[in-house]
């Protein structure tokens, strides 16, 4: 599914490489966290799959696509095979519920007969049945959190990637947000999530990895936060 | 692509930025319009060139009595240095298309027709104007070759060629021209830089729904198709604006006020605006295109 293969990213401003020679590898159907302090590369190894930045060395496969080798116009059809969901939610503030998650469809062109059907189906399966006419701010933070994974999984993508999903939610909102990614992974979506939650992933009990510094300081299956706990 | 999903979207840009497609639709308008101007300007030089040179000659005027140039120094024509011109003329042919000798009383009726409503005519007599020969060459620009032959022969007091005065007046008419097109290429300029600058905005006002769009996977063609529409349709009013000007322009300045005024001459016809329009309509609108491709190519990156 994922394929890291001697990853190194430096940025163009910085000299300290964001990941240094990562290799690793994610199967389907797995559930992943990604741990680590602020700046430990993270968010760059997840910008790296999505293919937001390429690696400075190495090969990313995604998907079964070496991504250096996929031409730009090819991009779009490799992000709609991933769903992507973010700490801070991205809706569209003047658009409903109902109205966000088709806009997803929509700009590809997906004709709206489909569209009428699956975004009812898909607001069933996050939870979100009865709101649809509901606006972004008239929503909890959970409930638009869970808007943003309807809108990710509408496509029945491949693979999730979730930056901090659960970043700016309360601990109880939380673990409704964590059951609806497990369910979501048992539907087979790999889910590839970053996290600063001990607890979630203490719950959770799924494959560990942990960056410290660019580099993978460990990587463990059914595993917890941190040795220290 | 769904097509009433990309007109709602570009509905939207264009009322979320109001001001800054009137000011893009106003630019458009007043350079293309400028533009189409000096296109109508061409055009009515040409026509007039056409007109024209059709009709100028080349006058050779004898010396009369007390003309003081120095080949009149043996006072009026002679009847014999008449007829040599006048063989010499013939033997010009077919450069020289058409001969007509005009005496001094045909002069003279000629100029009291011209000026029949001026109180010049009392104060001019017969034997003040001079006879001549008028001249039309079959190719007006050969005039050196006839005024190379007879300039400054004993007989003659002067050739004249009115295409030279005519020329000055098109040199003035072209440079008018050139003055409007340059004001028309400096404003086309500021149209591109302002185009360029609302295309940013738009980008930097829309970069929610835009990084939406790239994350679902929509294709770069898809996010940018609205902005280029946007882009388009306003440069596409302001260009009907500056059509319409034109038209104006045509109706009450050609037609209204220069056409009843200069009788002896041609003006443009609804020919020239019918195809200057579509260069003004195509102009605007691959103007306002090339200028939002390139700057959305650089604000919405995949």
């Amino acid at each position: 599914m994922i394929l890291f293969d001697h990853v190194t990213k430096v940025y163009p401003t910085q000299q300290r490489p964001a990941l240094d020679d990562v290799s690793l590898e994610i199967e389907k159907g797995e559930f992943v966290f990604l741990v680590g302090p602020s700046g430990s590369g993270k968010s760059t190894f997840l910008r790296l799959v999505l293919r937001e930045e390429r690696p400075t060395k190495g090969q990313v496969w995604v998907l079964g696509k070496e991504l250096n080798r996929l031409s730009n116009w090819k991009i779009p059809m490799l992000r709609r095979e991933i769903g992507t969901v973010f700490q801070d939610f991205r809706l569209l503030p003047n658009k409903t519920v109902a109205e966000n998650v088709a806009f997803a469809l929509e700009v590809i062109g997906k004709p709206s007969s489909h569209i009428k059907k699956v975004v009812p189906e898909v607001l069933e399966v996050v939870g979100l049945e009865g709101k649809e006419g509901r606006r972004p701010d008239e929503l909890s933070g959970g409930e638009q959190q869970r808007v943003a994974i309807a809108r990710a999984f509408v496509n029945r993508p491949m693979l999730l990637i979730a930056d901090e999903p659960t970043g700016n939610l309360d601990p109880g909102t939380s673990v409704g947000i964590m059951k609806l990614l497990d369910r979501i992974n048992r539907l087979g979506t790999t889910v590839v999530m970053s996290t600063h939650d001990s607890q979630i992933v203490d719950q959770m009990r799924r494959r560990v990895i942990e960056l410290e510094g660019g580099h993978v300081v460990r990587d463990q299956s059914r595993g917890v936060y941190g040795y220290a706990r | 692509m769904r097509a009433s999903f990309v007109a709602s979207e570009v509905g939207n840009g264009l009322r979320r930025n109001l001001t800054m497609t009137l000011a893009v639709i106003i630019t458009v308008a007043v350079s293309l319009a400028l533009f189409g101007a000096s296109l109508l300007v061409r055009a009515q030089v040409t026509t007039m060139k056409d007109f024209w040179y059709d009709k100028v000659e080349v006058s050779i005027f004898l010396c009369s009595k007390g003309s003081d140039t120095p080949s009149c120094a043996g006072g009026a024509v002679t009847a014999a240095q008449r007829d040599q011109i006048k063989s010499d003329l013939e033997s010009l042919r077919p450069l020289v298309e058409e001969i007509y000798y005009e005496s001094k009383t045909e002069a003279y009726e000629r100029f009291k027709e011209q000026f029949k409503n001026s109180p010049i005519v009392g104060n001019v007599t017969e034997n003040a104007l001079p006879e001549s020969f008028r001249i039309k060459l079959a190719d007006p620009t050969q005039y050196d070759v006839v005024a190379s032959a007879f300039q400054g022969r004993p007989g003659i007091e002067q050739v004249n060629d009115q295409r030279q005065v005519l020329d000055k007046f098109f040199q003035l008419l072209g440079g008018l021209q050139l003055i409007a097109l340059l004001i028309a290429i400096v404003m086309l300029v500021v149209t591109v830089l302002l185009i360029v600058n609302t295309m940013r905005v738009a980008a930097f006002s829309r970069r929610r729904e835009t990084s939406i769009m790239r994350l679902v996977g929509a294709s770069n063609f898809y996010i940018q198709l609205p902005f280029l529409l946007e882009a388009a349709l306003a440069a596409a009013v302001g260009a009907l604006l500056a059509i319409g000007g034109l038209i104006l322009m045509k109706t009450v300045i050609v037609d209204g006020v220069l056409a009843p005024s200069f009788q002896f001459t041609a003006f443009v016809g609804w020919d020239a605006v019918l195809a200057i329009a579509p260069v003004m309509l195509i102009t605007g609108i691959l103007l306002a295109g090339l200028a939002a491709f390139f700057t959305l190519r650089k604000y919405l990156r995949v």
